[in-house]
């Protein structure tokens, strides 16, 4: 019965997003304010369908209905319940039906908070919204319908869950993603409003600004998890790959930096209109386009595109639909957006752009060095990668001046400024991040290549930068307490980067990683310390077996922790997983993963000394910390 | 009119990726097929004291495979190589392509060493010259030094036996 209730359900939310932009937009050609209004009660109902059927599937997942053709396939009797729950985003269909369901309850939060907005303006937002809504469901009902039955003969047990993907990073990974991803859907329904109104005379840009923060933080988690995840779990011990499924995600994140930049541009200074409205509408684009690649089945299997070639079809076909014409709008009504406003040399506002510029081209780079490989892929299924010598080489030098300016902008003020004066502000703070990004490495490190000084410099450089706005900042206002929530959102943003390069820079020069033959009781020294192979014995789990290796680690003679990597065999499926021992620390990781046990005795296995590794993942935390905080300020306005 | 860019360079990339729903680009045309291998002379991964140059392609049937250690598909191609590389005595030569020396050692002191040589790209000049586009890429070179196939991304078995068996089995026998 559920199975049927949640299909059902669904068909009607499809019939009310198909209501959702035909009647208001009906309205809107006929001026009639009682179908306008319509928009509202509409947008509510289907996601209150929406979410019915999410709960049908949910609660087919937690009563272990394997009649539901999806359930069997993803889900297992013998599951935890929390995997159980996060089962239902485990595959395509499920996923699809996260992301409408999260779609819908942006557009519910939209609908209930925005009502002082403008009815017209409101109403545009809302059929754009539904307009969305509609494809995917139709893509979701003709293409992925989750609710399947296997019947009359349906198994008694359903498949195991990928043990990979038996991990707390991935229970909370993708709905933190696809909160981000979807939510960029908001900045575009307004942005395309805006242009379809015409009227430059509407804040839009005060409207999007919260609504762009909070999906980029809810992004910025996401993939920040995905890639403590990939470090733990993987046990290779690296934290970024540029892989394509990575690369979907980063494209609409450093665009949506951008975005968040000429947002402020707009809101304050009324320039670069044109500029903003376009990076929304291409925000939203990588967003579809991620969704394009990531669910098409272009990624996970060459072959399952081949074999039902009417999902990516129909994706690529809406993606082209959605952005074509989005971008057909734009190149019609742009030109009111522009003015002539003189923007001095020296400004704040040039800071801005230049920034945005330079984080555009590192996102079309990105793009152009993700497709290749896919469509090449795709067609021959032959793997080819660009590998990250491309990404970067086209990446890094584009963020260096991005860097530079970061303390540069917030420094100088709005319009015209004397360069000698910013740069008077700086001063010490440049001496201070030069001296200390030579210094420190001498102090603690044997080698200090110049690619440490650049990364060391630029972090400290907008640390200390940062710092001196703050402090600035508190001695007009008198106190800490006089500090507004979007002037505190930018200080953790920023101070958040930086962190984040100093991590990236410290562990790709410093690292250490061995990948050795070791044997029992044998002892390898890695930096300063020492890694003894202790002991060896076999475990058996729920559903596998294995060997667990005991490691002692010491440092100086003292013994600082026992690491115990496994090696385990998932019965069922016969897959070998390596489960990782870290032993964590806010300046280093010890990191231990056991390969195969070796012919001649022993077990190969990778021992890496990984420092300031956290510092990756506590930057980005900053960062979606400071967009939070940046929203809710907005919000109180 | 500037206007109209975003759209353009959108419809662009739409109409590349349609299009290229029907193109084999397999078979992409190497310009370098039936002329001499390119000259370089780079150290080897296994003695970094020691150049080699294209001479060493002269007199035998050469396959030269284009690898490197931060790329997942060799990591998973590299089997596929140990396997072939002694069942059907090849001349295979690696190269090492943009890549750290220490980290290429210890891969291949880990997981085997299926090349009789591996010539070590740092600065990726060779795989400039022969104009690779990514790894892994493999090129057959035929008795005189002559480039004769060139095959982008990783080798499957079953076009191992198909394409390029035979044609190395053909120009061992000095057709």
């Amino acid at each position: 019965m559920m199975p049927e209730l949640g299909l059902f359900s669904l068909i009607l939310a499809l019939c009310l997003a198909g209501l959702q932009w035909f009647l208001p937009g009906l309205g809107l050609l006929k001026h009639n304010t009682f179908w306008m209004q319509s928009a509202r009660p509409i947008a509510l109902g289907q996601s209150f369908f929406i979410s019915v059927s999410f709960l049908c599937l949910l609660y087919a997942f937690v009563q272990d209905d394997f009649s539901v053709s999806y359930v069997a396939h993803h889900s297992n009797a013998s599951l935890p319940l929390v995997y159980k729950i996060s089962a239902l985003w485990g595959g395509h269909e499920g996923s699809l039906l996260l992301w409408i369901f999260l779609l819908s309850g942006w557009t519910t939060t939209v609908s209930l908070t925005q009502r002082h907005l403008p009815r017209p303006f409101l109403t545009r937002v809302l059929i754009v919204l539904g307009m969305i809504s509609f494809g995917f469901l139709l893509f979701l009902l003709a293409t992925s319908n989750p609710f399947v039955r296997l019947l009359p003969n349906y198994p008694v047990d359903g498949r195991d869950l990928n043990p990979l993907l038996q991990d707390f990073g991935l229970i909370i990974h993708p709905p933190l993603l696809y909160m981000g991803y979807v939510g960029f859907a908001i900045p575009f329904a307004f942005a395309i409003s805006t242009l379809w109104g015409g009227d430059r005379s509407l804040p839009f840009a005060k409207w999007m600004r919260s609504w762009t923060l909070l999906a980029f933080s809810f992004l910025t988690i996401g993939i920040a998890l995905g890639s403590w995840w990939a470090y733990y779990e993987l046990g290779w011990g690296g934290w970024w790959f540029w892989d394509p499924v990575e690369n979907a995600s980063f494209m609409p994140w450093i665009v949506a930096i951008a975005l968040i930049h000429t947002l402020m541009l707009s809101d304050k200074r009324q320039i670069f209109h044109g500029w903003t409205l376009l990076l929304a509408i291409v925000v939203f684009a990588l967003s579809l386009l991620g969704t394009f690649l990531v669910r098409s089945g272009v990624l996970t299997s060459v072959h399952a595109f081949a074999n039902d070639p009417k999902r990516g079809i129909f994706l690529l076909e809406f993606l082209l639909v959605v952005v074509g014409a989005a971008l057909t709008l734009y190149s019609f009504r742009a030109k009111k957006f522009t003015n002539n406003t003189k923007i001095y040399l020296i400004s704040r506002e040039t800071a801005i752009v230049i920034s945005t510029i330079f984080l555009v081209v590192s996102g079309a780079a990105i793009l152009l060095g993700t497709l290749f490989p896919l469509v090449f892929d795709a067609l021959t299924n032959q793997k080819l990668s660009v590998g990250f010598p491309y990404f970067n080489a086209v990446f890094i030098p584009f963020m260096i001046p991005v860097l530079l300016l970061m303390p540069l902008g917030p420094l100088s003020q709005w319009g015209h400024n004397v360069l000698g004066l910013v740069f008077k502000k700086l001063t010490w703070t440049l001496i201070f991040a030069l001296f200390l990004a030579v210094g420190l490495p001498l102090l603690f490190a044997e080698t200090v290549p110049l690619g440490v000084v650049t990364g060391l410099g630029l972090g400290l450089w907008v640390i200390l930068g940062t710092l001196k706005w703050l402090f600035d900042k508190i001695q007009i206002k008198g106190s800490v307490m006089g500090l507004s929530k979007g002037a505190l959102g930018m200080f953790f943003a920023h101070t958040g980067i930086a962190v984040l390069v100093i991590g990236v820079t410290l562990v790709s020069y410093y690292q250490i990683e061995r990948e050795v033959a070791i044997t029992l009781h044998q002892s390898l020294d890695i930096s300063n310390y020492k890694i003894i192979f202790e002991d060896l014995k076999p475990i058996e789990g729920a559903n596998y077996i294995g060997s667990q290796g005991h490691f002692l680690v010491f440092k100086q003679g003292k013994r600082e922790a026992d690491l115990f990597p496994e090696k385990r065999i998932f019965v069922v499926q016969g897959l070998r997983m390596t489960e990782t021992a870290i032993d964590p620390g806010f300046f280093r990781d010890i990191y231990i993963s056991l390969g195969e046990p070796l012919k001649e005795g022993g077990w190969s296995a990778r021992i890496y000394y990984k420092p300031f590794v956290r510092w990756i993942w506590l930057g980005a935390l900053m960062m979606a910390l400071g967009g939070f905080f940046s929203a809710w300020g907005r919000w109180l306005k | 009119m500037r206007y109209l860019l975003p759209l353009c360079l959108f419809l662009a990339l739409g109409g590349f990726l349609w299009k290229g729903l029907d193109v084999n680009p397999k078979e992409i045309p190497s310009a370098l097929v039936g002329h001499p291998a390119p000259h370089f002379a780079l150290a080897t991964v296994e003695d970094p004291h020691r150049f080699v140059t294209e001479q060493i392609f002269m007199g035998k049937v050469t396959v030269l495979n284009i690898w490197a250690t931060w790329c997942v598909s060799c990591k998973a191609e590299h089997a596929v190589w140990m396997d072939l590389a002694i069942k059907y005595n090849l001349f295979l030569v690696g190269v090492n392509y943009h890549d750290d020396l220490k980290m290429a050692q210890q891969w291949l002191k880990a997981v085997g060493n299926p090349y009789v040589i591996c010539i070590f790209d740092e600065a990726g000049k060779l795989g400039l010259d022969y104009g690779v586009y990514g790894t892994p890429e493999t090129f057959i070179i035929d008795k005189a030094g002559v480039i004769r196939y060139r095959h982008v991304g990783s080798i499957d078995t079953q076009h191992w036996h198909s394409t390029l068996l035979p044609l190395i089995a053909s120009l061992e026998n000095g057709v």
